[in-house]
Order: C-alpha cells, then sequence, then structure tokens
C-alpha cells in the first residue's frame, strides 16, 4: 500500500486553503481538504487517507470520519475510475430518468452501487444536483452530463473507455 | 417582454470577465456606495427597495441586516448561500456560471454595508466547476483594486473565499451552512442565538442568497423606489425563476412580479407551454418543499382570480388551497405522470438529507417514504393514506430546522389534492404498475364560491 502523503503542490494548496481563516480555525479546511484528498487518493477516502488529513490539520481522527461520513460526495469505499452518479429526484424523474437507470444497468451489466468486473464504472443514484432543466442528468468527475439520452449515455460509455484505454 | 435586472446583460459575449462586465457599467453600483453612500445609506435604500431574502424564506433582507450586532472589536461576517439544493431550483448556478461579477459586485457592497471584512462563498459541491469562475473573478476584482486592502481609497477592506459543501441538502439552512464553514457536520443550531449575533466562528454574520446578493447591485444602480415599481405589493423587484418538468423550454427566466402563472407556462418568451401537446396536471412553483397544487388551483385561486407569480398571490388561500413562491424552482408536471410517484421521490429525497438531529424527521421521513413505496408498488392498504397524513403533521413544527416542514408539506399536499389518485392506487393496485392514474379531474374549472352577503 502506497504512503497516504500530498504532494508539495497540494501541501502548498492546503496552506492557502487554511489560510482563508482567522488564526486557529484551521478545522473549516477540513471539507476542502477532504476533496483534496479524495481527488489525490484513488476517488475514495481511505482510514489512512482520513488519519493523515486529521494529522495536517491537527484534529482527532474522529473529527474527521464523523465529517467524512455525513456528506454524500465523500466515498468511503472504493470506487470505479468513472463514477456514474444519476439524479433521480422528482424533475428528473418526470423527464425520464428511470429508463436512463435502467439503460445504464443493461449496458454495464452492474446494479445501483456496483461497480464493473474490470473496474472502470461504478453506477451510483443520487438526489438533486440542481439540474433540474436539463433534466435527465448525471456528474461525471467534476462536470455535468445533461439531457441524457441512451444514444449519449453510449457515447460518454465510449468516451470513457477511450480515456481509459490512452491512458 | 418583460424588463430585466439582473440576467439583462446576460447574453453579451464576454460578460463573464472583467473588462467586458465593467465596459456594461459593472462596479458602478459598487462605486457609488462606497463613495457617495456610505453604509447606513447603502442599508436605507435596501430597506426601501423591500427586497425579500431569494433564498425561498422570502424575509426581508433590509430587516436582516439590520440586526447584526455590532460588538466593539468583534469581526463580522457575510456569507453567501450559494448551496441551491432545492429540487427544482437552479437559478443561482446560472448566476454564478456567466455573471459571477454581479454576485461579487454584490457582496462588496454587501460587506460594506455591515462592516464585514471577510465574506464566504459556500458553493454545493456538485457545482465543481463554478469555483474556478468564481475564484477566477474576485481574482479580477481584486488585481483591479475592488477587493483587498483599502478599496478604491475608502479605508474599507476585503476578502472574498469560496468553500465548497459536500453534497448535504441541509447545509442550504443556515446554520448548518455555518457548521459545514467551521468543518462539522451540517447539523443546524437551536435558534437563538440568531446568526445575526453568534455566527460563523461565533460573530456575528448574516446569511444570504446568491440572487439576494446579486439583486443588491440593481437596488443600489437605480434606488429602493424605482426597483419597487418592478413588481406588485410587497413582491418588490425581479425574482429568477427555475422552470423545469414537463415544459417546451426548461430554463431560467427574470420575471417582474406582476405576470400571471398562466402567462408563465404558456408564453412563448418563458416556458412556452406543456411538452408534446399534453395538457398540464400539477406544479409545484417554488422547489420541492413548498405544496404541490393541481392545474386548476394553479392557475386559479379559490376566489377565481387569475394566480399571479408574486409571493402573495401563489400563497393565496394558505395551504388548503395555495402555495408558495419559495426559491423559484417551478417544478411542471403533464398529464401523464403520477402523483404518487413524484411524492415517493421527494419522501426519498428528505429521509436521504435529514440530518438525524431531531427523531420525528429523522425517523418520519424513512417512515414516509416507507408506506409511499408500498402504495407505489401495489402493496398499500386504505389505511396507510390516514398514517402518511398522521406522521406528515407528527413532524411539522416538531424540529429544530424547517426541513422537518420541508419533508412534510410536499405529502401533505399531495393528499390534500390527490387523495383520489392515491386511493385509486390502492384499490386498482395491479393496474397502477402499468398505468398512471392520468388527468382525472385535476384541471376542471372549481366552482367559485358566491361572494357572502353583506
Amino acid at each position: 500500500m502506497a504512503v497516504v502523503q500530498f504532494s508539495e503542490e497540494k501541501l502548498n494548496k492546503v496552506k492557502e486553503i487554511i489560510a482563508r481563516y482567522p488564526e486557529g480555525k484551521q478545522k473549516s479546511a477540513l471539507i476542502p481538504v477532504l476533496h483534496l484528498a479524495q481527488e489525490a487518493f484513488g476517488g475514495w477516502l481511505s482510514a489512512e487517507t482520513m488519519d493523515y488529513v486529521a494529522s495536517l490539520l491537527q484534529l482527532q481522527s474522529i473529527e474527521v470520519y464523523e465529517v467524512a461520513t455525513f456528506y454524500s460526495m465523500f466515498n468511503l469505499k472504493p470506487v470505479g475510475t468513472y463514477l456514474f452518479e444519476v439524479c433521480q429526484t422528482g424533475p428528473c424523474m418526470v423527464s425520464g430518468s428511470d429508463q436512463i437507470i435502467d439503460y445504464i444497468k443493461n449496458k454495464l451489466g452492474i446494479g445501483v452501487g456496483e461497480t464493473t468486473s474490470d473496474g472502470l464504472f461504478t453506477l451510483k443514484t443520487v438526489e438533486c444536483l440542481g439540474a433540474c432543466g436539463y433534466a435527465p442528468m448525471m456528474q461525471l468527475g467534476k462536470h455535468y452530463r445533461e439531457h441524457l439520452t441512451p444514444a449519449k449515455v453510449d457515447e460518454i460509455i465510449a468516451e470513457c473507455k477511450a480515456n481509459a484505454n490512452a491512458n | 417582454m418583460g424588463r430585466k435586472l439582473l440576467l439583462d446583460k446576460a447574453h453579451i459575449e464576454g460578460i463573464r470577465y472583467y473588462d467586458t462586465y465593467r465596459s456594461n457599467g459593472g462596479y458602478a453600483a459598487a462605486e457609488k456606495a462606497l463613495k457617495s453612500m456610505g453604509p447606513e445609506g447603502v442599508l436605507e435604500e435596501v430597506k426601501k427597495s423591500g427586497l425579500r431574502g431569494r433564498g425561498g424564506a422570502g424575509f426581508p433582507t433590509g430587516l436582516k441586516w439590520s440586526f447584526i450586532a455590532k460588538p466593539e472589536g468583534v469581526p463580522r461576517y457575510l456569507v453567501c448561500n450559494a448551496d441551491e439544493s432545492e429540487p427544482g431550483t437552479f437559478k443561482d448556478r446560472y448566476l454564478m456560471e456567466f455573471i459571477p461579477h454581479l454576485l461579487i459586485e454584490g457582496l462588496l457592497i454587501s460587506s460594506f454595508a455591515l462592516g464585514a471584512n471577510s465574506a464566504y462563498i459556500y458553493i454545493r459541491g456538485e457545482y465543481a466547476w463554478i469555483p474556478d469562475i468564481l475564484e477566477q473573478a474576485i481574482a479580477e476584482a481584486k488585481n483591479k483594486g475592488w477587493l483587498g486592502k483599502n478599496i478604491m481609497g475608502t479605508g474599507f477592506d476585503l476578502e472574498i473565499y469560496v468553500q465548497r459543501g459536500a453534497g448535504a441538502y441541509i447545509c442550504g439552512e443556515e446554520t448548518a451552512l455555518i457548521e459545514s464553514l467551521e468543518g462539522k457536520r451540517g447539523n443546524p443550531r437551536i435558534k437563538p442565538p440568531f446568526p445575526a449575533v453568534k455566527g460563523l466562528w461565533m460573530c456575528p454574520t448574516v446569511v444570504n442568497n446568491v440572487e439576494t446578493l446579486a439583486a443588491v447591485v440593481p437596488i443600489i444602480n437605480i434606488g429602493g423606489d424605482e426597483y419597487i415599481k418592478y413588481g406588485t405589493g410587497k413582491s418588490t423587484g425581479t425574482k429568477l425563476i427555475s422552470a423545469c418538468g414537463n415544459i417546451n423550454k426548461p430554463g431560467v427566466y427574470e420575471i417582474e412580479m406582476n405576470i400571471s402563472v398562466e402567462e408563465f407556462i404558456y408564453s412563448d418568451e418563458y416556458c412556452g407551454g406543456i411538452k408534446n401537446g399534453k395538457r398540464l396536471k400539477a406544479c409545484i412553483p417554488g422547489g420541492s418543499s413548498v405544496p404541490v397544487l393541481p392545474a386548476n388551483l394553479l392557475l386559479k385561486t379559490a376566489k377565481g382570480e387569475a394566480r399571479m407569480m408574486t409571493y402573495e398571490s401563489l400563497a393565496d388561500g394558505g395551504f388548503a388551497t395555495g402555495s408558495m413562491l419559495g426559491s423559484g424552482g417551478f417544478i411542471v408536471m403533464d398529464e401523464d405522470q403520477c402523483i404518487v410517484r413524484n411524492t415517493l421521490t421527494f419522501a426519498r429525497f428528505y429521509h436521504h438529507e435529514s440530518c438525524g438531529q431531531c427523531s420525528p424527521c429523522r425517523e418520519g421521513t424513512g417512515w414516509m417514504k416507507k408506506v409511499l413505496q408500498n402504495i407505489e408498488n401495489g402493496k398499500g392498504k386504505m389505511s396507510d393514506i390516514d398514517l402518511l397524513w398522521d406522521i406528515q403533521r407528527k413532524i411539522e413544527g416538531n424540529t429544530i430546522c424547517p426541513l422537518g416542514d420541508a419533508a412534510a408539506w410536499p405529502v401533505a399536499a399531495a393528499i390534500r389534492h390527490f387523495r383520489d389518485e392515491f386511493e385509486w392506487h390502492i384499490t386498482h393496485s395491479d393496474e397502477a404498475l402499468t398505468r398512471n392514474f392520468g388527468l382525472a379531474h385535476y384541471a376542471d374549472p372549481l366552482p367559485v364560491p358566491e361572494p357572502a352577503a353583506v
């Protein structure tokens, strides 16, 4: 297992974040730093990662665990390289999100919360992401993919596979 | 065409960047406020404008600002609530993405009025690409002397920071937002003390929605008296409405609060009518928490008057026959939509988002979700409808924060107005698995009560 350690660049970013708050209020940096950690260490937060964040911010580990478990964007177990987070709340539902979710399940051969055997894709259903006018939609990494149709889902899957092969 | 105050320049190429924003009249309000009005002058103008909080509660902004405590030697903070998580609502995203400087300018003027030298924009974590846009706008503004030390030679200092959340609807509630900004779980605080007295790091704090802060800019530009002319009654100015669901033109619209709901839905200037030539069945006019209304009560009040897109008119009739303008998240449902299934998605949403502090909300939201699942899946009993009613009554008003009410109201309104659809799901459970109840009588004109004899 690789040692959990931010790069110099990320450590500087952590310092910059802590400087946004008054002296002694570095706990406020916890959520931003957990985002950085999740990006840097494989898309999820292991206990080792959370302990590392605790040490960086001079917090007790439990203070980090209780925050990480509260917020839905923090993944507490490994996820695929490409995480499909498909919205299923009312406005997306009336615009056909149920059919999109079913389509992705069939296409990838996985259920909600599962990861494909090659480790590439994880499907997650989420609650309202604030893209109701552009429904159905999903979050993929930093960006939203909106106005989803089966054809568009095919394109996204092909794009992810191409990116994975290129890396 | 309705007049616009926030999005009037949204179509201009490059308005996202400082130079274009500035050359189109940007930062003129900041200049006016800082150089000639003074903090008290800004506060007076905002009070005069009648501006009400655009996040959903509609509390008068000037009044909220006037509550801020000013103990000697204690810093004050302004926090911008960009958590935007109320289902149906996606207006702040639009503002931040396309005209970020409008928010920065609004934050500058408002911080000046409040005497805050640090302001934080707390943005929902999923809007992961927007902090880059905001931080670029902040850097541009700072570079041009609108942020930092001794702004425009006035002696006023301000820094603005962007903080991402991480997926929690409850962080749109201002005390939960403050907890989250302090690096904790988003558990709402018991009030009092109110944030105006003890907020961020126990210092006096004002939390305002993105659109509210942006609206301060035109208020300073044109004056509170002029702003009032853009609306009706206590619904002054313009409002951003994010329209979604089964309509031809979903999107973010800025309206003057003097048009009818019917015009908003059917006019080509706004939603452009119901998609695929279908008929309107129901609508949730102000974000998922506010009561759903059937078509007939949406377009006309129980008194038979045209329903208007204002705080007062949408609330006309109370919860018995009215709803709320709320956040302006306008969710339209056509004749093919199932009210039971739609209500279930919201019950599931609130169960997922309950912070778990208060038992009525933690337990009640899960219970409502399970009962609705049973009805939706053809396993409902007639007594379930009364059970749902009973549960929502026991949540409402019995929790620290308004999430409990927000979870109770959609269920209550669905039963109040669509009880026969729920009953049909139970009496025709097999059929309900293969088709929806349809429009039924929900668009039929309602009898208008005779005026009482004097």
